[in-house]
């Protein structure tokens, strides 16, 4: 059932936590009506910041509130946060290890008719090399929502990714959020998908799609990239013996990366990977990108159709 | 406007002299670091250490302490001199700056040493860390000030304009920026590299309170001190005038000093002039 966007739901619990933790405190980098920041600003004028159009200095100042007590979420689009201030994120918050959440929206191609300057593909692989980072995609509103909180009560660095465009509800709405949990969405023991982000509800279609030719595909959605939950994975890998990964983002260094370096230390199996390959993005429909990048529930099924034949 | 005494005056120009001996002797130990920009904020460290800063070195983390962030992280040498000399940790612990397995890292690192208020190197981003600062500070009311000591090659970063619009912006008057204006970078004079000449006026365009003040001259930086706790709604930046390597009259000026640490021989003869200088 499509649902809100994730961005939707960032400003909705950004709203909720102001109530709980009155140390928490938002910045944004003239962005707000957007990553939906202006939910927060709106209720809690005074702990709200904007940045103006500068982001390198918008981090190493959350760093610097962070050094002060301050619990504060650093917002803008992905690809001004974890890439144009990836260094201030490296040195002035993970290297100190200190308490700020990046939260960006707009990865990924979704993004639509922005094109490729704003299409960030690559930020879960700069942001999972960082130490001390937790690297979070949730696949849903509800799952966001789940993980903003959690991200507000726990102490160090933490990555969420989040998007513009709705997206189907499909995870627990009750269920909290768990570092280094993923959650199995389908039973399946013939080959597994795993998702994150908006990928997730297409491994779930793609799973209906397989179910068709008599394949049973488990779908596990990864919305903890790191930690990531290695023994998910092996058991996985040993339960189907292939693996296909699904992501809105580069398939070089993200989900697909790491879910294969968890595969070829401990349980060697044949893996695919679904997402952007080398390559920038364009202008267009949400939906249309999808597809014609090879994002869809008819791609990934059609790719684990092939595995499976060579497992 | 209170004037240091006589008394205060030596004192403070006591513990500079001794800040120098010791950056020296840590820089020589180590065969690495930066000698002229650690000896060319020697002074300014001294009088905020050991006059103008509400710290205590048994509580490093007290909530209402008075923060410096020491933008230009290559000047760690001073940075740890004053720390060790204040107190926050032995100075036996300056003999192994730059070691593996040591406490003082190149760069001042806040999660490796007491004392240390913010994790700085990559210039530029330790001023925004101390606009950040001050910020909450200025949420919560509270009447604690923070110090940034920036380089004059730093305020070649882009990300410094970001944070002196961002300070002026958010009116955080209980911020003081302190540019160590000693005319020289790696490559050579700022001048000539990249000018990021008239300092003044481009601060004063940002909407920033400016003073001149002599860097080496601590009756001048505390008179500066002084008057910016007297600013208010807007940030005050203090232009210090200094002598990159001062203290040392061969390192003094010398652009080959910036980050060459002397030799053995070469800090026995450092050191004396030190200690003989007026």
């Amino acid at each position: 059932m499509m649902g809100k966007a994730t961005r939707d739901a960032y400003g909705e619990a950004l709203k909720e936590l102001g109530a709980v933790y009155p140390e928490l405190v938002v910045l944004d980098a003239d962005l707000s009506a957007s990553t939906k920041t202006q939910d927060f600003a709106k209720v809690y004028p005074e702990r709200f910041f904007d940045c103006g159009i500068a982001e390198g200095n918008m981090m190493s100042t959350a760093a610097g509130l962070a050094a002060a007590g301050k619990i504060p979420f650093a917002s803008t689009f992905a690809i001004f946060g974890a890439g144009r201030a990836y260094e201030q994120i490296r040195n002035s918050i993970c290297y100190p290890n200190l308490n700020v959440k990046v939260a960006l929206t707009h990865a990924g191609l979704t993004v639509g008719e922005d094109g490729a300057t704003h299409q960030m593909l690559e930020d879960i692989a700069l942001m999972r090399v960082l130490p001390n980072m937790t690297v979070i995609v949730p696949a849903d509103a509800a799952e966001t929502k789940a993980a903003v909180k959690w991200a507000a009560g726990y102490k160090g660095p933490v990555y969420i990714r989040m998007g513009r465009a709705k997206c189907d509800d499909i995870t627990d709405p009750d269920a909290p959020f768990v570092p280094g949990k993923a959650a199995v969405l389908r039973k399946g023991y013939d080959i597994t998908l795993i998702g994150c982000g908006i990928m997730t509800a297409k491994a779930l279609a793609a799973a209906d799609i397989l179910k068709g030719a008599g394949i049973t595909a488990r779908v596990i959605n990864m919305s903890s990239i790191k930690p990531i939950d290695e023994e998910a994975i092996i058991k996985a890998a040993s339960d189907t013996g292939a693996i296909v990964t699904a992501e809105e983002h580069s398939v070089r260094g993200g989900l697909g990366s790491a879910v294969a370096e968890v595969v070829v230390k401990n349980c060697p199996v044949p893996m695919a990977m679904i997402g952007v390959e080398d390559r920038f993005g364009e202008s267009g429909k949400a939906d249309d990108l999808l597809k014609a990048y090879g994002l869809t529930a008819a791609h990934i099924a059609e790719t684990a159709l092939q595995l499976y034949k060579r497992k | 406007m209170e004037k240091l005494t006589a008394e205060e005056v030596r004192y403070i120009r006591e513990k500079a002299r001794q800040l120098r001996i010791d950056i020296l002797k840590m820089i020589t130990k180590a065969n690495s670091g930066h000698t002229g920009g650690s000896l060319s904020i020697a002074d300014v460290m001294a009088l905020l250490y050991f006059h103008e800063m509400h710290v205590d070195p048994a509580q490093p983390a007290m909530p209402d302490r008075d923060r410096l962030v020491l933008s230009k992280g290559h000047g760690a040498p001073c940075l740890y001199a004053a720390l060790a000399e204040k107190g926050y940790f032995p100075k036996e612990w300056l003999d192994h700056l730059r070691q593996e397995g040591a406490v003082l890292q190149g760069h001042p690192d806040m999660k490796h040493t007491p004392g240390v208020d913010m994790t700085t190197g990559s210039l530029g981003q330790g001023f925004s860390a101390a606009c950040g600062m001050a910020l909450a500070g200025k949420i919560d009311g509270a009447s604690w000030r923070v110090y940034a000591i920036l380089g004059d090659g730093e305020l070649e970063e882009g990300q410094i304009w970001e944070a002196a619009m961002f300070a002026h912006h958010y009116k955080l008057d209980h911020l003081t920026a302190l540019v160590d204006n000693n005319g020289l970078q790696i490559d050579g004079k700022i001048t000539d590299v990249m000018s990021p000449v008239p300092i003044d006026e481009k601060f004063a365009a940002f909407g920033w309170h400016v003073i001149h003040a002599d860097g080496h001259d601590v009756e001048a930086l505390h008179e500066a001190l002084e008057e910016a706790r007297t600013v208010s709604g807007q940030p005050t930046v203090i232009i210090m005038k200094t002598i990159k390597g001062k203290g040392v009259p061969e390192v003094e000026g010398q652009v080959g000093w910036h980050g060459k640490a002397p030799t053995e021989e070469q800090c026995e003869h450092f050191l004396k002039e030190v200690e003989e200088a007026e």
